[in-house]
């Protein structure tokens, strides 16, 4: 069993025409009645679910607020190595592109450390092309040790591994995955990755799920909406979560909807996700796993992430950039070896005076290793 | 009541019979407002949340000196890790007082009265306070007051849910036939739900969420606070409920005593 299994099961349920025929009174109801199946799922997220945008934000708030208070856990990522084998059409870190690469040293990774947790980031993300030959295992599993002084938690959103690695990686001090399927569609997949080991769709589809067996406490999933029609990726992401939090009780479920944005490769074929949209993909996910982590990261503007914060939302990054040692290496002139542009450039202290004036706690620490 | 009706517990006596719960406040200093306003004796924190790094978003420092500290295990999946937090609590200053919550079931935050159990075990050895939190189960309950602990905890209704004491029937049965306080911890909704526990006869109750997103906290908090003194109040003036079989009434058949029967 794997959520292969439930997601070809489910081949046909998301298409436009099942989408279309939800009746605004379906869609009215799948609001209120509660429940974590799939027709309720494709109900919150139909087009005839747009007419109750009010009801559905005033019942998502309300869950959001029950389940996790007036809270937001702040984040920071930072980027290890930008060194990638893979050719993702949309990914600035695409091999093909020419862009300066680097792999932090153990000494840049001690000062990076020291500078984000100056500004009282307890919660990390470590992010790394795939290139497992720049940045193994071994490299990363060095970092943390480093990384474990500064902070509380440390999360890694790396090339898809086995089980085994999951679980050293574990127990060498990580605590959560981060791991994107990208697109759930098979043959948008193929696509849009054109080569390297991220191309075997099944490998990184069952990650999520080894990560979780291998004793990660956390696991975040996460479609890059963009690539392929949002209504139907959305659905397969939640029914992803919902097979997680199933079967891994003990492991915490979150997700991340990142829209595209623009980078420096030349990926044109962007299938747009309205403001709309993606307010109604937080809220449809919020009422339909109220325990679901939702993050919102600074690919999303300022204001519309303020607008959002009550409608779903645990968890935002801070202070950050998408630069391979962007917090204390200066970049020469003109040079951009960013993954993707930010468009919420707020520092931790911005962020937190934000979110304090917005009548929520900012939580830097949310966990520890024991 | 002319004699101060204090709860004993952990080997102290407690006044407020209302403990509190720190997480979900929009910020620690209307915590603190809301801490401050019942006079809350009891104030459970999760260690994972505490962070002495610094001092402006150190949970601690908005305590009031006056409250004991329950840190609790919160986050941890099973007996082994809620032991590990229980002790590095200990060893970084935050007391003897340990409120174990095992959760392995992210969905509805249920406890693993398992778990819990041989957690309870292994921390009364090594000195500890030990209240678990748990599914009302008067086995386990048992169990857990032969290892020593100082309380049990039974759940309301699911953590976070403001539903009620929903598990009556088994509390009541909990309070009847253990010798430990019971406290009811998770799901009280309302003041009136906690006074109800409270008149059914258990000791204290722990609310956190309820008061936490209240549009008001402060006022929410001293709202509980009465109402768990009303349902304390009632409770010792003899209410007539199923479970108050403390109230005994002059016996009517007392006559028959001369009988040798």
């Amino acid at each position: 069993m794997s959520y292969h299994d439930i997601l070809l099961k489910h081949q046909e349920l998301p298409s436009e025409k099942n989408f279309n025929a939800i009746s605004a009174q379906a869609a009215e109801r799948a609001i209120c009645s509660g429940g974590d199946d799939a027709a309720r799922l494709l109900a919150l997220l139909a087009p005839a679910a747009e007419e109750f945008l009010e009801p559905m934000a005033r019942a998502a708030h309300a869950l959001t607020l029950q389940h996790f208070g007036r809270t937001m856990q702040i984040y920071t990522p930072m980027y290890l190595s930008n060194f990638c084998e893979n050719e993702c059409a949309y990914c600035g870190f695409n091999a093909r592109n020419k862009m300066p690469r680097r792999t932090l040293t153990p000494a840049e990774v001690e000062k990076e450390a020291r500078f984000i947790a100056s500004t009282g980031i307890e919660h990390l993300l470590i992010l790394t092309g795939d290139a497992r030959v720049r940045s193994p295992l071994s490299y990363i599993k060095e970092c943390v040790e480093i990384l474990k002084k500064y902070f509380s938690s440390i999360s890694a959103e790396i090339y898809a591994l086995t089980e085994e690695e999951y679980a050293d990686l574990a127990r060498a001090g990580v605590d959560g995955l981060t791991l994107y399927q990208e697109t759930y569609d098979e043959t948008v997949y193929d696509r849009v990755h054109k080569s390297g080991p991220k191309k075997d769709y099944l490998f990184r589809l069952d990650a999520p799920e080894r990560a979780a067996r291998g004793g990660m406490r956390a696991v975040n999933v996460g479609a890059l909406l963009g690539l392929s029609d949002w209504r139907r990726e959305v659905f397969f992401l939640g029914l992803h979560a919902r097979y997680l939090q199933d079967r891994y009780g003990d492991v915490e479920i979150g997700v991340s909807l990142p829209r595209l944005r623009p980078h420096t490769g030349n990926f044109k074929d962007v299938i747009a996700t309205s403001d709309t949209n993606i307010t109604q993909i937080i809220m449809a996910l919020r009422l339909f796993l109220p325990r679901l982590g939702i993050t919102l990261s600074t690919r999303e503007s300022a204001e519309l992430r303020e607008h959002l914060l009550p409608l779903g939302i645990t968890r935002m990054s801070a202070g950050s950039t998408t630069a391979v040692g962007g917090h204390t290496i200066e970049a020469p002139e003109g040079e951009d070896a960013s993954q993707f542009v930010i468009s919420d450039p707020r520092n931790v202290e911005e962020m937190k005076a934000m979110l304090v004036s917005k009548g929520y706690q900012p939580v830097m620490k949310d966990w520890m290793r024991i | 009541m002319t004699m101060e009706d204090l709860l004993t517990l952990g080997g102290r006596s407690i006044k407020s019979r209302l403990l509190i719960g720190t997480g979900k406040f929009a910020s620690y200093s209307l915590m603190k407002k809301a801490l401050e306003a019942t006079q809350a004796n009891i104030v459970t924190v999760a260690l994972r949340r505490v962070d002495t790094g610094s001092k402006a978003d150190n949970i601690l420092e908005y305590i009031p000196k006056s409250c004991i500290l329950m840190a609790n295990t919160s986050g941890a999946r099973n007996a082994n890790e809620a032991v590990r937090i229980a002790r590095l609590a200990k060893a970084s200053g935050s007391g003897n007082w340990i409120k174990i919550e095992v959760v392995q079931d992210n969905k509805y935050l249920l406890p693993d009265n398992l778990e819990t159990l041989k957690a309870v075990e292994i921390l009364v050895k090594e000195g500890f306070i030990v209240l678990p939190y748990m599914s009302p189960d008067l086995s386990m309950a048992k169990r857990m007051e032969d290892a020593g602990a100082a309380a049990v905890m039974p759940l309301g209704a699911p953590i976070g849910s403001n539903r009620g004491i929903k598990t009556r029937e088994l509390v009541e049965i909990l309070v009847r036939e253990i010798r430990v306080p019971v406290i009811v911890d998770a799901g009280l909704g309302s003041p009136s739900d906690a006074c109800e526990c409270l008149e059914m006869g258990c000791a204290a109750v722990l609310v956190n969420t309820a008061i936490a997103i209240a549009r008001d906290p402060v006022g929410m908090a001293r709202a509980f606070s009465e109402a768990v003194l009303a349902g304390r109040r009632a409770y010792r003036a003899g209410l007539a409920s199923p479970a108050s079989e403390a109230s005994a009434s002059s016996p009517l058949t007392g006559f028959l005593r001369d009988e040798a029967r």
